[in-house]
């Protein structure tokens, strides 16, 4: 077994990331995982939240994404996300407008379906501006 | 024998036709690029959303799975979704697709079965509207524009399991242009409900050779898979808009190709009439005034 991570990341559009990595940390549905070489296998969604791609001791990369699956396998790690962004890509006052318009869209839903859906966007929203202000492992 | 003025009006509106044919002949071939593109792009998040979800429906009884996966057991009602394009003028692209279709119709009725159909893109849309109007439950027009993209697949995919969650149908199968070669496309049929395993048959060269009850799964099986059914249905509808739309750009490339070609052999064949006709008057301006010079 090696001791790296075959770590790959795909957005219905394109392949983002794909290569070897020394850890993976990622939003998991039930708290943030680190996958490690040697991982057991596993399935589990993912909440919106910032990838961070561990090579040596250091991030090497960090991606937003808005939800997805993640597969770990004996030799792979996939993630499937809906959609991923590189996180200094990400436009800080885009998103702070995003926030905004989600809040009002919270205030504004009528019933309580459009309220959820709403929730969720912003909670999207949320997740997407803190990853672009206070990345986490500096 | 038509005038020369005649003649000559029927060239240059050839020649007109002929430069159209061959712009969209070069906006076509672009376009196809970028399809091909985007269509090889999107194939590893299918292929891999297909490996994940067949892992994850081997692990689950038939009994507890959604009914996405395990359908309704019945199969009394039909629904068809037709990809076709908005736009004509790309050969047979359009025709044989709901040639297709309501040969599939017909034999589903046959059978006793009842049939909805959902149409997507315009050409479709009215092809189908002539003969089976009443069966067509749900139109998307000018959806795929200026490209794809996954939210216009949603968009389809919240309509059909919005009806599906209804019980207004118990089969859905999407209809769809394989993207063969610029110069050929294959109408696919693709059963979307209930779910089947496409990448079953290759199973056996799977080298992980894990057993799918060796996963761990958080929060559980039975919330992932629910999760996880309705965004397959996005991808692989996304995938087929992607082939579609790379399809038509090639059926619409070869059929311009054609037109071109065609009228640069018109033109040719309309410049001869053309010059003999010319011809022709100029010997019989000769003859008259050598005959009328005889004559004195």
């Amino acid at each position: 077994m090696s001791d790296k991570v075959t770590f790959e990341l795909v957005s219905p559009e394109k392949l983002l990331f794909s290569g070897e990595v020394d850890m993976v940390v990622l939003p998991a549905a039930e708290g943030d995982m680190g996958i490690l070489p040697g991982h057991a296998p596993v399935i589990t969604t993912i909440r919106p939240g910032t990838i961070c791609i561990f090579n040596g001791n250091s991030v090497e990369k960090r991606l937003f994404v808005a939800g997805g699956f993640l597969e770990v396998t004996p030799d792979r790690c996939t993630v499937l996300a809906d959609t991923a962004t590189p996180v200094e890509d990400i436009d800080v006052s885009a998103a702070q407008q995003m926030v905004k318009d989600c809040t009002d869209d919270v205030g504004s839903a009528k019933d309580e379906d459009a309220q959820a859906k709403a929730r969720l966007a912003l909670a999207t929203a949320e997740a997407k501006l803190q990853a672009a202000q206070s990345p986490a492992y500096k | 024998m038509p005038s020369l003025k005649d003649l000559k009006t029927r060239i240059s509106s050839v020649q007109s036709t002929r430069r159209i044919t061959s712009a969209m002949k070069m906006v076509a071939a672009a376009k196809l690029k970028r399809g091909q593109e985007s269509a090889e792009a999107a194939r590893p998040f299918a292929e891999r959303m297909e490996r994940m979800l067949g892992s994850l429906a081997d692990g689950v009884s038939k009994e507890g799975a959604p009914k996405l996966l395990a359908g309704t057991g019945d199969d009394k009602t039909h629904l068809l979704v037709v990809i076709t394009s908005d736009r004509g003028l790309c050969g047979g692209f359009n025709g044989s697709i709901v040639r297709a279709v309501k040969r599939r119709i017909v034999e589903l009725t046959d059978q006793g079965k009842t049939v909805k159909v959902i149409a997507v893109g315009r050409k479709g849309v009215s092809l189908l509207r002539r003969d089976h109007r009443d069966k067509l439950v749900a139109t998307f027009e000018e959806l795929v524009k200026p490209y794809p993209a996954f939210e216009q697949a949603d968009e389809i995919v919240t309509k059909v399991v919005e009806m599906f969650e209804a019980g207004e149908f118990d089969v859905c199968t999407l209809y769809y242009n394989k993207f063969i070669s610029a110069l050929t496309q294959e109408v696919t049929p693709l059963q979307l409900i209930p779910f089947t395993s496409v990448g079953k048959k290759d199973d056996e060269d799977q080298d992980s050779g894990i057993g799918d009850s060796q996963y761990e799964f958080e929060p559980d099986e039975e919330a992932i898979l629910e999760a996880l059914l309705p965004k397959n249905l996005s991808v692989q509808v996304y995938r087929s808009l992607l082939e579609s739309f790379a399809s038509e750009q090639g059926a619409r490339m070869t059929a311009m190709d054609n037109a071109t070609r065609n009228a640069g052999d018109m033109i040719s064949s309309l410049s001869i009439t053309y010059n003999r006709a010319r011809q022709a008057m100029i010997t019989k301006e000769l003859i008259e005034i050598i005959s009328g010079a005889e004559a004195l």
